[in-house]
C-alpha cells in the first residue's frame, strides 16, 4: 500500500513536469516568441527584448529556467496589466471554481436519478427518451446553448440577466449552460454502471431475501456502481473547466476562462501560460485525489 | 502469384469472405435501425451541401446588401422567399453561408481525426506491443495530455501558431489522440496473449508482421467507432475555436464564426446565431447517431 502511494506521488511529479513542458511549448512552438509577443515591433527592439528575456539561451536551458520559475509560482509579468501573472490568474479562480462546482452539482442531481431510473426501466419509453436527450446534449455546441438560453430567458421572457456575475440570478444561465455540457456523459456512465451491477448475483440475492426494491437499488447496487463514477470525476472536471472557458466568454463572467481568452486576443502570453498551467494543475490534483479515493474505496487494493 | 505467397493469400481469401459476411451483417443491423438511417440521411445531405456548395447555395456567400440586411426567415413577418433563413447584419444570405460553412466543418472534422488516428494508433500499438520503458513513456505523455482540457490547449496553440485552416487541423489532431492510444494499447495487451498471435509467432512471423497483420486488424472495429465519434467532437471543437476568435483566419464562413457574429444581434435578429447552431447540432447529432449504432452493429455480442 505504501509503495503504491509512493508510486502515485512519483507519477504526480512526472506528470506535472510534463505539464510544464507543454505550457513552456505554448510560447516557443512558433520558433520565435518575441515576434509572437510583439508582432509589429521593429527588429532593433526585438533584439533587445530577446536578450532581456533570455530567449537566446538554448531551449533546454530556457526550459530549466521556466521549470524553476514555475515551481516558485513565477510566470512573469502580464504585458497588458503590467503586474505578475499568477496573482491575476488566482484572483479569477474562485469565480471559475464556483461556476464549475455549481454546474457539477446540478449535473449530478440530474444525472444520478435519471440514470438510475433509465437502468432500472431499461428499454422503457423513459429510457429511450433519456437516451435521446443524452444524444442531443452531447451534440450541442456549449456556446450556442448559452446563446439560446439568453434568447429564451433574457430576451424573450426577460426573467434573467443577459450576462454578468453580480447577483444570484446572473449565475443561473451560466450554470445551466455548463451543466448541459457535462450532464449527458455523466448520465450515460450512471446508467451503464448501474446496468452492470443490477443483475449481479448479490443484488439478486438481496431481492430474493425480500429486501425492498428501492433499498436494493440504493444500498446494494448504487454503492457498487459508484466506483466507475469516481474514476470519471477527474475527466468530468477537465470537461467542465474546458466548458467554463466558453461559458464565461458567452456570459461575460469575470472568471479564469474569460481572462485567458482575453489574454489570447491581446497576445499576453504570461497570463495564458499561468492560466493553462493552473487549470492543468487542478485537473492533475483532482485526478490524484481520485486515485487515492479509489485505493480507499476498493477493498481489493486496500487490503494488499 | 508465386508459390510462397499462395498459402497466406488463401488464408486471406477465407478471412476476406468471413469479413464480407460480417460486413453485410453489420449493414443489416445498421439498416434496421431508424435512428441510424435518419442520421445517415442527414449526414449525406450535409456532405452533399459541402461538396456542391457553390452550385446549391442560392446566393453568393460573401455578397452584401445593405437594403436587405436583417431580413427575417421566410415564415416570420417580413420574410422573403429569396432568403429562406433570412439575412445577417450586412445582408448576406444565411442559408448560403451555412452551406459553405459545412465545408470547413467537415474538412476540419475529418482531417483532424486522421491526424489523431495516425498518432494515437501508432503509439498505442507500440506501447502495447513493446511494453516496458517505451510503454511507460507513452502512457506518461497520455497522462500529461489528459491533464489539459482539449479546448484550452487548442486555443493556446492555435493562437501561438497563428490561426489558419492547417493550424486548426494539426492542433486539434495533436490534442485529441490519447483515446486511440489507450484503447488500442489495451486491446493489443489483451490480444498478444491469444493463441492465434502465439501461433503466428511460432510460424516465424516477424514482430512487424504480427503487429500489422494480426494485431492491428483486430482493433479496427473500435478504431472505426472511435473515429466516427471523434469527427463529431472535432467539429464541435472547431466551432468553439471559431467562436472564440481563433478560427481559420480567413473570411470564408464557418458555423462557429457565424454564431459569434450573430450573438451581438440576438435581441434584434434571433435567426443570426440560431440557424448556424442548428446546422452544427444536426450534423454532430447525425454523426453521433451513426457512430453509436455502428458500435452496436460491430459488436457481435449485441443481437
Amino acid at each position: 500500500m505504501l509503495t503504491l502511494l509512493v508510486r502515485r506521488v512519483v507519477r504526480l511529479v512526472v506528470v506535472l513536469a510534463g505539464v510544464s513542458l507543454v505550457t513552456f511549448a505554448i510560447l516557443h512552438v512558433s520558433g520565435d516568441p518575441v515576434s509572437l509577443m510583439m508582432p509589429e515591433a521593429p527588429e532593433a527592439d526585438r533584439v533587445v527584448l530577446r536578450q532581456a528575456m533570455g530567449f537566446n539561451a538554448p531551449l533546454p536551458v530556457q526550459f530549466a529556467r521556466f521549470l524553476a520559475n514555475t515551481a516558485r509560482g513565477n510566470f512573469g509579468n502580464s504585458f497588458f496589466h503590467r503586474a505578475p501573472a499568477l496573482p491575476l490568474v488566482l484572483d479569477r479562480m474562485p469565480t471559475t471554481l464556483l461556476l464549475t462546482v455549481l454546474a457539477m452539482g446540478l449535473s449530478i442531481s440530474i444525472a444520478v436519478p435519471i440514470g438510475i431510473l433509465s437502468a432500472v426501466r431499461r428499454n422503457s419509453v423513459f429510457d429511450h427518451g433519456a437516451t435521446f436527450v443524452v444524444f442531443l446534449g452531447t451534440s450541442m455546441p456549449v456556446f450556442w446553448t448559452g446563446i439560446m438560453l439568453i434568447l429564451l430567458f433574457a430576451v424573450q421572457l426577460r426573467l434573467l440577466p443577459v450576462s454578468g456575475w453580480e447577483s444570484w440570478a446572473a449565475l443561473v444561465l451560466p450554470t445551466l449552460t455548463l451543466a448541459t455540457a457535462s450532464t449527458p456523459l455523466l448520465l450515460r456512465i450512471v446508467r451503464s454502471s448501474m446496468l452492470e451491477v443490477i443483475n449481479l448475483d448479490y443484488v439478486r440475492t438481496a431481492r430474493a431475501k425480500g429486501v425492498s426494491e428501492w433499498i436494493v437499488i440504493w444500498h446494494h447496487a448504487l454503492v457498487n456502481a459508484a466506483l466507475p463514477l469516481v474514476t470519471v470525476a477527474g475527466l468530468q472536471f477537465s470537461l467542465l473547466l474546458g466548458g467554463a472557458i466558453i461559458t464565461e466568454t458567452v456570459f461575460a463572467v469575470p472568471g479564469l476562462g474569460r481572462l485567458i481568452v482575453g489574454a489570447i486576443r491581446q497576445l499576453d502570453f504570461p497570463i495564458v501560460q499561468a492560466g493553462v498551467f493552473l487549470i492543468a494543475l487542478i485537473v492533475v490534483l483532482v485526478n490524484f485525489a481520485v486515485d487515492l479515493l479509489y485505493i480507499y474505496l476498493n477493498p481489493q487494493i486496500r487490503v494488499r | 502469384m508465386s508459390i510462397d505467397t499462395l498459402a497466406p493469400s488463401t488464408v486471406a481469401l477465407h478471412e476476406g469472405a468471413a469479413r464480407s459476411a460480417e460486413g453485410s451483417r453489420t449493414w443489416r443491423k445498421l439498416a434496421r435501425n431508424p435512428a441510424a438511417i435518419a442520421g445517415g440521411v442527414i449526414l449525406l445531405v450535409v456532405i452533399g451541401a459541402a461538396v456542391f456548395a457553390p452550385h446549391v447555395a442560392p446566393h453568393e456567400a460573401a455578397r452584401q446588401s445593405l437594403i436587405r440586411r436583417f431580413t427575417p426567415p421566410l415564415w416570420a413577418h417580413g420574410g422573403n422567399t429569396a432568403y429562406l433563413l433570412g439575412t445577417d447584419q450586412v445582408g448576406r444570405d444565411i442559408l448560403s453561408r451555412i452551406i459553405h460553412g459545412a465545408r470547413i466543418s467537415l474538412v476540419v472534422g475529418v482531417s483532424a481525426v486522421l491526424v489523431s488516428l495516425t498518432v494515437g494508433v501508432t503509439l498505442g500499438l507500440l506501447g502495447g506491443f513493446l511494453q516496458g520503458r517505451v510503454d511507460t513513456v507513452i502512457m506518461t505523455v497520455v497522462d500529461v495530455m489528459l491533464s489539459f482540457p482539449q479546448l484550452l490547449l487548442a486555443l493556446a496553440f492555435v493562437a501561438a501558431l497563428g490561426p489558419s485552416l492547417t493550424t486548426i487541423i494539426v492542433v486539434l489532431g495533436l490534442t485529441g489522440w490519447e483515446r486511440y492510444t489507450r484503447v488500442v494499447r489495451a486491446e493489443v495487451l489483451a490480444l498478444r496473449e491469444k493463441d492465434f498471435v502465439e501461433a503466428a509467432r511460432a510460424m516465424g512471423a516477424s514482430p512487424t508482421r504480427v503487429l500489422l497483420r494480426h494485431l492491428l486488424p483486430n482493433t479496427f472495429s473500435s478504431i472505426i467507432v472511435m473515429s466516427t465519434l471523434q469527427v463529431a467532437q472535432a467539429i464541435l471543437a472547431e466551432a468553439a475555436l471559431s467562436f472564440l476568435g481563433v478560427g481559420t483566419g480567413s473570411a470564408y464562413p464557418t458555423w462557429g464564426q457565424m454564431i459569434a457574429l450573430g450573438r451581438d444581434f440576438v435581441s434584434v435578429a434571433w435567426w443570426l446565431p440560431t440557424f448556424p447552431g442548428l446546422a452544427i447540432l444536426l450534423t454532430v447529432l447525425s454523426i453521433n447517431l451513426v457512430g453509436d449504432r455502428l458500435r452496436d452493429a460491430l459488436d457481435p455480442r449485441v443481437g
